[in-house]
């Protein structure tokens, strides 16, 4: 297992499921420690009850169908597929519901889905699962330096457990995994892709809400995934491209930062 | 894969399968990091036999593929290992000395070289271009790419003793850097054929350049940027031959360096905005907080009948 993750940290996130599913052969008794340690890629299906997209992962699948949670219903049909109580399923609905217009704001765009289980391991809690796929192919239009071919994929799983004093363990673990390719004539193709995973605990107040503690705290690690993508790993990246290959005089660097100081002051 | 009717799951892989599965991971393994990835494909696959089979075939591959730069015994310099140079499976020329260096592509070391023989080297006439393109192109690479090898093999017409026949050079210039205690490995590699067209007296000139650059501290990162372009110059006396064709490769190769930067520089700002945006299209947080009320709304609204 060690070894199969260290090559999926090596090899590049655009042959990831290439990657997984050559491991999946080779261990097949690990599948499901593999399934859930690396993610997949999320796929996209149509509610044709509700005419609405809906993300398949891991979380919403039983045997071969995977259930929308806007219908709530199994795709192809399943006739006995697991469904949360009927409580936990009207807080999935809610929460589909705010966290497509929390999507709608952030991404202007894309597909959202929440998924919500009971926990096997107590009966007391319960995990819900928060993903958005974004494809970005078609925003750039054929400018210069825009994107020509992207994707961003967020998968949040948070476990909630109930404490005293009326507060909750709220553990979240996201995995941000992207693709932006930038082509144009002169410059050539330009892709960077990657995948991140981080994990945060809080302990909470329930009487503020599940859906709005959840929702905080994924915006929150949204954000922070969002900014050391931008900021420390394609730096780094952009860093070694400079180490490869100095910039010939100093003033190329200061010139190349003092714009960069001036983009981030306009935002 | 993993969903084919039979069921791999129930069943062993082939050796064969095993073997391809192997192949593939090393091939695909990151400047610099074939090592690593080797450690872990041989753990997985657990069979020496089936892995050296494996990584055989594969390193050979992989060498090429990513211009590996070799140190020759006796302290001659490096080899660069591309397919320009490649005499047999294991033994690579290298033109500027004139030698055949035997290397060992597993161990990704070269173990010994004898001096090329007349045939393995090109004709006096051609050879007065390759080695003034190859000393002009030197100084450039050793100015531009701290870490960098340059190498310019004759690749067509290596027997042409004089004017009236073309011929064709390639120059290899290779970068790398890896620094694993900081997660970080990168590779600048650019290939150039020069096409010497005496009928037009002219020489065409076609480049590839790649670009690779892989950051895996707490996550996996990488960036591949790959280019083409296309120039030409006239055919002149192998000094000022030299002299334009390096400068032509120096032009397009710090555009290129110019326009990798101008990239960086706009992805927070365009490219990374249209994936998704630092705050929502409100400029504020969104408001959690309001959640609860929603959800409280609604109920409101289902008992009393309101909405839907």
């Amino acid at each position: 297992m060690e070894a199969a993750m260290d090559l999926m940290r090596r090899i590049s996130p655009n042959q990831s499921e290439t990657a997984l599913s050559a491991l999946l052969n080779l261990l097949p008794h690990h599948s499901s420690e593999l399934l859930s340690q690396v993610d997949q890629p999320l796929q996209i299906f149509m509610d044709v009850d509700c005419a609405k997209e809906f993300v398949l992962c891991e979380y919403n699948r039983d045997a071969d169908s995977y259930r929308s949670p806007w219908s709530g219903k199994y795709y192809p049909p399943l006739e006995d597929g697991s469904l949360p109580s009927p409580d936990l399923r009207k807080l999935e609905i809610e929460a589909n519901d705010i966290f497509a217009v929390y999507r709608d704001q952030y991404y202007e765009g894309g597909v959202s889905s929440v998924y919500m289980w009971e926990d096997d391991d107590d009966g007391q809690g319960f995990v819900a699962c928060f993903l958005i796929k974004k494809d970005g192919s078609k925003a750039g239009h054929g400018r210069k330096n825009y994107l020509h071919e992207g994707s961003w994929e967020a998968i949040h799983v948070i476990k909630v457990e109930p404490e005293e004093d009326g507060k909750a363990h709220y553990c979240l673990t996201s995995t941000i995994m992207l693709s932006m390719t930038t082509e144009d004539k002169p410059s050539g193709t330009f892709n960077l892709s990657g995948s991140i995973r981080r994990q945060v605990s809080h302990d909470l107040a329930v009487a503020d809400g599940h859906l709005c503690n959840m929702g905080k705290m994924i915006e929150e690690m949204e954000g922070k995934l969002r900014n050391s993508l931008d900021q420390v790993y394609f730096g780094k990246t952009r860093e070694m491209v400079c180490t490869l290959r100095p910039p010939p005089q100093g003033n190329f660097i200061v010139t190349a930062l003092v714009e960069q100081f001036l983009v981030n002051l306009a935002i | 894969m993993a969903d084919e009717g039979d069921g791999p799951k129930d069943r062993e892989l082939t050796e064969k399968e095993k073997k391809e599965i192997a192949k593939w991971f090393l091939a695909n393994a990151p400047t610099g990091e074939i090592q690593y990835v080797a450690k872990d494909v041989r753990a997985l696959i657990a069979d020496d036999h089936l892995y050296g089979t494996a990584a055989a075939e594969a390193f050979p591959l992989f060498n090429k593929a990513h211009l590996v730069v070799l140190e020759m015994p006796n302290r001659s310099g490096d080899v660069i290992i591309s397919s320009f140079g490649e005499i047999d499976k294991d033994k690579y020329l290298d033109p500027r000395t004139a030698q055949v260096a035997t290397v060992d592509h597993v161990k990704q070391i070269c173990t010994k070289v004898r001096p090329a023989t007349d045939e393995e080297l090109s004709s006096a006439y051609v050879e007065d271009f390759r080695f003034a393109v190859d000393s002009e192109l030197c100084k450039y690479v050793v100015d531009t790419y701290p870490k960098g090898a340059s190498s310019v093999y004759c690749t067509r017409g290596k027997d042409v003793d004089g004017p009236g026949a073309d011929f064709d050079l390639a120059v290899v210039i290779s970068a790398s850097k890896t620094s694993p205690q900081n997660f970080c490995n990168g590779s600048w590699r650019s290939i150039w054929t020069l096409e010497f067209k005496d009928d037009l007296q002219s020489v065409e000139v076609n480049g590839k350049i790649q670009v690779v650059a892989h950051y895996f501290e707490e996550g996996n990162v990488q960036l591949d940027a790959k280019n083409e372009c296309r120039d030409s110059t006239i055919l002149q006396s192998p000094d000022d031959c030299a002299i334009a064709l390096t400068s032509i490769i120096c032009h397009h190769e710090a555009e290129y360096m110019a326009s990798l930067e101008e990239a960086y520089l706009h992805l927070p700002d365009t490219t990374f905005k249209d994936l998704r945006r630092k705050l929502p299209v409100t400029r504020t947080l969104f408001p959690w907080q309001n959640t609860l009320q929603f959800s409280l709304n609604r109920d409101i609204s289902r008992e009393f009948g309101i909405g839907k």
